[in-house]
């Protein structure tokens, strides 16, 4: 079974008296070390499938069974559980907290998974000498570029060993020189293993990956391999 | 799941991040507590202070007075009829078991001169067993004692404010004094004793016996054998109700009131009196409290107020803790912790500032500080109490939200 099996994904909206079809029977399927970029236009329904992938959103009808987990049946506390310990989100505004520090913003995930603290900052420790911050461990979001602050997101992703690293538009704020170097950790990480996705609308960013996904109006409009 | 210590950490964090903020939301629980804590201690030591000056009287006292306290339907003041005697004194003392100490006096007032100073005081005559029944005793020099008293001796013991009036550089033991134109050789000087409960000056008073102040100093008030006073003392404070039915049933029946008649005496029980100022103060300082409490909520509400600002603008934050994995419960505990951190410290400094107070107050006032541990520990209690109440509906707003929209707020 692959690591992530969505069959027949439906996520409606009621809109006054208008039912909006965010998701129209989506079914796909993502194999474990895949790096797949999801591409369409506002409104074509990536983002609502990256909140239902994220366990942030929940699907109104279909199956989606993400390593082992059927996303349907888990209540609140399980959702927290699955985005705590099976997902790495990366966010494009990073969303560090800025009062505490690089190491203290990769430990974030670790609290609420139960990490005990000697054990949490030694691994906090390692994935920022692996994203290249070695010598930033104890610098705030403020003191940091904002290549840098992307390189902290993504060992705060790391952090729990997720069996998918979610990214939503992750060079969005990150000029072309940033965006190439984020791009480039991406594909080091998927060739040590990782899975990841890729939302974004930039076509370069998604030309980096393996394989695109292209969306609209709520449905997979195309799906293959990067040539 | 977070450790109570991760929560704890995450918590205070949260709280330095402002603390001009912090300071001033935690000011109103400061304020609350402070006014309770100060109000109670106040109230306690008020109410020790009319014990011990009750008490000061003379502990398991009795007083008879003559007259009744209502006549033919009219009040009359007690003390306003000679009906009073030495042989009511004297049958107290031999039909009465519970007596310890019965001590008949008669009171007057006189102008005291002594070498060239002079004052107007109380001059009581009393017998010996007049300082038993009164808790007193003689700093200096010595008591009279019976032989003196049946032979009238012109002798007197001053209460320490006549002493310090009259020989304010000497001693006055052994110095003579003329009390309405008689001499008298002043043998003691009384403990001080200070105020009475009913504001009166207890060491502004001559004692000499009780047949010479019948003599010479009041022996027109009244025929030769009547006392204006008798105090009788008591073994016990729980003997007392039973020794007060015991000489009220005596005295009616030596001076012959029929059943349901009145009274031409009254007996006044100091105990009881001093349980009615007691209840009077604790119903007053519980007001105050009352009061004081209300400032607490008005507290919790300012707490309240800000945790939800501080919703509002870590509304991000709160998404973001979502998407790394914060179940509801982290949350809920996080932003509760919070109110509940600032309202206990609010709590912890106004009762230092309340304790302050009440000391301050205190020792202007000359009243004991009484601060009770169960004080501390109930405006802690309270003060905790405020901020799970106030702080559990900003906290479960922070809960209850969506991370997607959370995510999404700039």
């Amino acid at each position: 079974m692959s690591l992530i099996e969505a069959r027949s994904l439906e996520r409606t909206y009621r809109m006054g008296d208008e039912i909006v079809h965010a998701l129209d029977k989506v079914s796909f399927s993502v194999p474990r070390g895949d790096y797949v970029a999801v591409i369409g236009p506002s409104g074509s329904g990536k983002s609502t499938l990256m909140n239902i992938i994220g366990g942030l959103d929940t699907p109104s009808g279909g199956t989606l069974v993400i390593n082992g987990a059927n996303l349907g049946a888990l209540d609140d506390a399980g959702l927290a559980g699955f985005r705590n310990r099976t997902i790495g989100f990366v966010f494009q505004s990073f969303n560090l907290l800025p009062r505490l520090t690089a190491m203290q913003n990769v430990e974030l995930p670790m609290l609420y998974s139960g990490t005990p603290p000697a054990e949490r900052q030694e691994r906090a420790s390692q994935l920022l000498d692996r994203v290249g911050l070695g010598q930033r461990k104890t610098h705030r979001p403020t003191q940091l570029s904002g290549g840098q602050q992307q390189r902290v997101a993504i060992a705060r992703a790391l952090a729990c060993q997720p069996a998918v690293i979610l990214a939503d538009e992750p060079t969005g704020a990150l000029d072309t020189n940033t965006t190439n170097e984020i791009l480039a950790l991406f594909k080091e990480l998927n060739r040590e293993g990782a899975t990841i996705i890729i939302v974004t609308h930039e076509h370069e960013v998604a030309q980096a990956t393996k394989r695109i996904i292209e969306m609209r109006d709520g449905r997979i409009v195309s799906d293959k391999p990067v040539a | 799941m977070m450790t109570p210590r991760d929560l704890a950490a995450t918590s205070a964090r949260a709280l330095r991040v402002n603390p001009l903020r912090s300071a001033l939301t935690a000011l109103g629980v400061i304020i609350g507590v402070a006014s309770v804590v100060a109000m109670v201690a106040l109230g306690e030591g008020a109410q020790q202070r009319v014990q011990s000056s009750i008490s000061s009287l003379g502990s398991n006292l009795l007083i008879i007075v003559p007259g009744a306290s209502r006549q033919g339907g009219v009040a009359m003041a007690p003390g306003s009829f000679n009906s009073l005697t030495l042989a009511d004194a004297e049958a107290i003392e031999r039909d009465v078991s519970g007596a310890v100490a019965v001590a008949p006096s008669q009171r007057g007032n006189a102008q005291i001169v002594a070498d060239g100073a002079n004052w107007n005081t109380r001059i009581e005559g009393v017998t010996p067993p007049y300082l038993e029944a009164r808790d007193w005793g003689v700093a200096s020099g010595r008591f009279f004692d019976d032989r003196e008293a049946r032979q009238a001796r012109k002798v007197a013991v001053l209460g320490a404010t006549v002493a310090k009036e009259l020989f304010p550089n000497s001693d006055p033991v052994n110095q003579r004094i003329r009390i309405s134109g008689g001499q008298y050789e002043i043998i003691g000087v009384l403990e001080a004793k200070g105020q009475s409960g009913f504001g009166q000056d207890q060491d502004d008073i001559v004692l000499a016996p009780l047949q010479t102040v019948k003599r010479r100093v009041s022996g027109r008030q009244g025929r030769a054998n009547t006392v204006s006073q008798i105090s009788v003392k008591a073994e016990s404070e729980a003997a007392l109700t039973q020794l007060q039915e015991d000489v009220e049933q005596l005295l009616r029946q030596r001076h012959r009131i029929a059943a349901g008649g009145n009274d031409d005496f009254t007996v006044q029980n100091l105990s009881s009196i001093a349980d009615t100022m007691k209840q009077t103060t604790a119903a007053f300082t519980a007001l105050l409290a009352a009061i004081s409490a209300v400032s607490l909520v008005v507290g919790g509400i300012g707490i309240m107020n800000i945790m939800l600002v501080s919703v509002t603008e870590r509304t991000r934050e709160i998404g973001l803790r979502k998407a790394l994995g914060a179940r509801r419960q982290d949350i809920l505990w996080q932003f509760g912790l919070e109110a509940v951190v600032l309202s206990i410290a609010g709590g912890v400094v106004g009762l230092l500032i309340g304790s302050l107070v009440a000391w301050g107050v205190t020792s202007l006032m000359d009243v004991p500080l009484v601060l009770g541990v169960t004080t501390a520990a109930t405006a802690l209690g309270f003060s905790a109490l405020v901020g799970v109440a106030f702080g559990a509906y900003p906290a479960w707003r922070a809960a209850r939200l969506d991370p997607i929209e959370a995510l999404r707020r700039e």
